[in-house]
């Protein structure tokens, strides 16, 4: 039977980790994630799950002893933030082309300088080409489906990649709301038992994992990384179907919220994502056709799909919480943009830069945003790309 | 104030609180089965710094994430933020602000930046000292927000609470009777007040 309960984003991620128990979750604490390992030691030392954890002195050493451990055979994850990610560039891409399913948490926020501890997703956006399986939440509830599907995306045969389970930092890892939790041996057994083909503890059939690949090789082991994250598309949506039916929970590539008649359509991820549905509620009140485009999975990046659900709109706000400094727009856009051209969707689109380093977005931003496109739409004038939104600026300017 | 949406904002310094009185206030509500929200903004991270704390209650689901702006409560769990936070900006004028000192309604008006809806105080440390022994200004304050905006009833609010605490305190069950009684302390400070408030309304 599902609970009904309130707890808070990492309270939940943390709450699905104890449900998964993994064999394996070195760890070190960086706000805003130090909850959830320091919630997973509570839980260990009450006797409430056996996972080793270990303290590790850096985050280069957790994922490192996470790549171990995983090599090894056991199921292994971590959580992180920010620079602690940065600090683990090297092990995600050893991660990634060694081909282990690994789940690490991410709980977004922002990248220095300036150092500040707040939201935004220049973290796991810096992260983008490591060769992790991206997924974001909306809220607490969706950080928590969304790790208990981890696993089973992971560890599928076709695809043998890692998920970085991505949740927006304070925004709801510290917000305490309502969730529907399950029950502990119906998550164990969605998830499974890990037992890995070929691993290093496996006196067996040897293997190595890691070593010097020559020129003749090494292309071709980034082809087949890359294939199996192609292949990961449809692994996710199936685990998704399987979660659908055993916890009446649905999710896509991406959620499209009233945008199939839709003018004006927000393409977002995270947390705003519900905020912009509430514009999009109260601007259709007004007779705007407002809509909003979820994205859940950033990689792999469901080009095709997002450009379907696009043609036929007037104009999409493409909506980075993420500075790319290329002069031309955030990571997000610069995808959109490329899907939209490459599958012939002749769609106007916007690129806005929102949220950075837990800047406030509310409603009445996102529905400036939607007039925005409107007016530009009705006059004809071509709106200036890459904005900025919510930027304060001198008195008088 | 009815409970189909409400939305509360609460100044507070770090160390003091606040944001633990909106978690507890989130989860009290949760169990009258009201859609909730309790969230904390965090600036510098050090004792003593201003922070804000927000809740939204709600008959509705709750899908907003962002700050309160134009809240229908403020609650001020330190008087000596008057001095340095405009406490009530963007409050509603229909709504309502509580603070924690030891002076009437009337002496803090001035300093609310020319506020003209409801004034609540709560001397949170007279209560606290004399229930508890030391100074937690949260419970009482927590009291102070549900007798003001009416989430909840006195007498579920109470009898949640006291399991709310039994299950916070199980290692220290000495201070659950003290808790207690500063939150019934609160509701009694508050009545006068509050009997006031309604007479005014109703004229």
């Amino acid at each position: 039977m599902s609970k009904k309960d309130r707890m808070s984003g990492n309270e939940a991620t943390a709450y699905a980790i104890r449900q998964v128990n993994p064999d394996v979750m070195p760890a070190f604490p960086i706000t805003p994630s130090t909850e959830i390992p320091q919630m997973v030691s509570t839980y260990i030392a009450n006797g409430e799950m056996d996972t080793e954890f270990i303290p590790v002195e850096s985050e280069h050493s957790s994922m490192s002893a996470a790549v171990g451990a995983e090599a090894a055979g056991a199921r292994s994850m971590t959580a992180t933030s920010s620079c602690g990610l940065a600090f683990m560039w090297e092990e995600l891409l050893v991660a990634a082309s060694n081909r282990l399913p690994l789940v690490l948490t991410l709980v977004n926020r922002t990248l220095s300088g300036p150092i500040n501890i707040n939201c935004d997703h220049s973290d796991s956006m810096g992260a983008r080409d490591t060769g992790w399986i991206q997924i974001y939440a909306e809220n607490n509830q969706e950080a928590y489906d969304n790790f208990i599907q981890a696993f089973p995306i992971a560890e599928d045969t076709r695809v043998h990649l890692p998920v970085m389970v991505c949740q927006d930092g304070f925004i709801t890892s510290h917000a305490v709301e309502n969730i529907t939790i399950e029950e502990d041996a119906d998550v164990k057994d969605f998830v499974g038992e890990y037992h890995p083909e070929e691993f290093l503890l496996n006196p067996g059939k040897p293997v190595a994992v890691g070593p010097y690949a020559v020129s003749n090789y090494s292309m071709e082991a980034k082809y087949n990384q890359e294939q199996a994250m192609i292949r990961s598309k449809e692994v996710i949506l199936e685990v998704a179907e399987k979660f659908r039916k055993r916890f009446g929970r649905g999710f896509g590539l991406f959620e499209q919220y009233r945008t199939e008649d839709a003018d004006f359509i927000m393409l977002i991820m995270g947390s705003a994502a519900g905020t912009a549905k509430e514009a999009a509620d109260r601007l259709r009140e007004r007779g705007m056709k407002a809509g909003v485009l979820k994205l859940r999975v950033f990689r792999p990046f469901p080009a095709e799909e997002i450009a379907d659900a696009l043609r036929g709109c007037r104009a999409v706000a493409i909506m980075d919480r993420c500075e790319s400094f290329n002069g031309h727009g955030g990571p997000l856009s610069s995808e959109v943009n490329a899907a939209l051209y490459l599958n012939g969707a002749d769609v106007v689109s916007v690129s806005y830069v929102y949220g950075l380093a837990g800047r406030d977005f509310t409603v009445e931003t996102a529905e400036g945003i939607f007039n925005e496109l409107r007016d530009a739409s009705e006059s004809g004038k071509k709106l200036t790309q890459y904005r900025y939104v919510g930027l304060r600026t001198r008195k008088g300017q | 104030m009815d409970r189909k949406s409400i939305e509360i904002r609460w100044h507070g310094r770090g160390g003091q609180g606040a944001k633990t009185a909106a978690l507890l206030l989130a989860d009290v509500c949760f169990k009258t089965g009201a859609y909730v929200q309790g969230f904390p903004e965090y600036g510098p991270e050090r004792m003593g710094a201003p922070i804000t704390a927000f809740n939204r209650i709600s008959d509705k689901e709750i899908r907003v994430h962002s700050n309160i702006y134009n809240p229908d409560l403020v609650v001020v769990v330190d008087e000596t933020l008057l001095n340095s936070v405009d406490v009530t900006a963007g409050l509603k004028e229909d709504g309502a602000v509580i603070v924690n000192t030891d002076r009437t309604p009337g002496e803090v008006r001035p300093k609310l930046g020319g506020y003209t809806g409801r004034v609540y105080t709560v001397d949170a440390r007279a209560i606290s000292m004399e229930a508890l022994g030391k100074y937690f200004p949260n419970s009482p304050m927590l009291a102070a927000a549900v007798a003001v905006s009416s989430v909840m009833d006195r007498e579920s609010f109470i009898k949640e609470m006291k399991a709310s605490y039994e299950h916070k305190f199980a290692k220290k069950p000495e201070v659950i009777e003290g808790n207690m009684k500063a939150l019934t302390m609160t509701f009694d400070a508050l009545s006068g007040q509050l009997e006031d408030s309604c007479e005014k309304e109703a004229v």
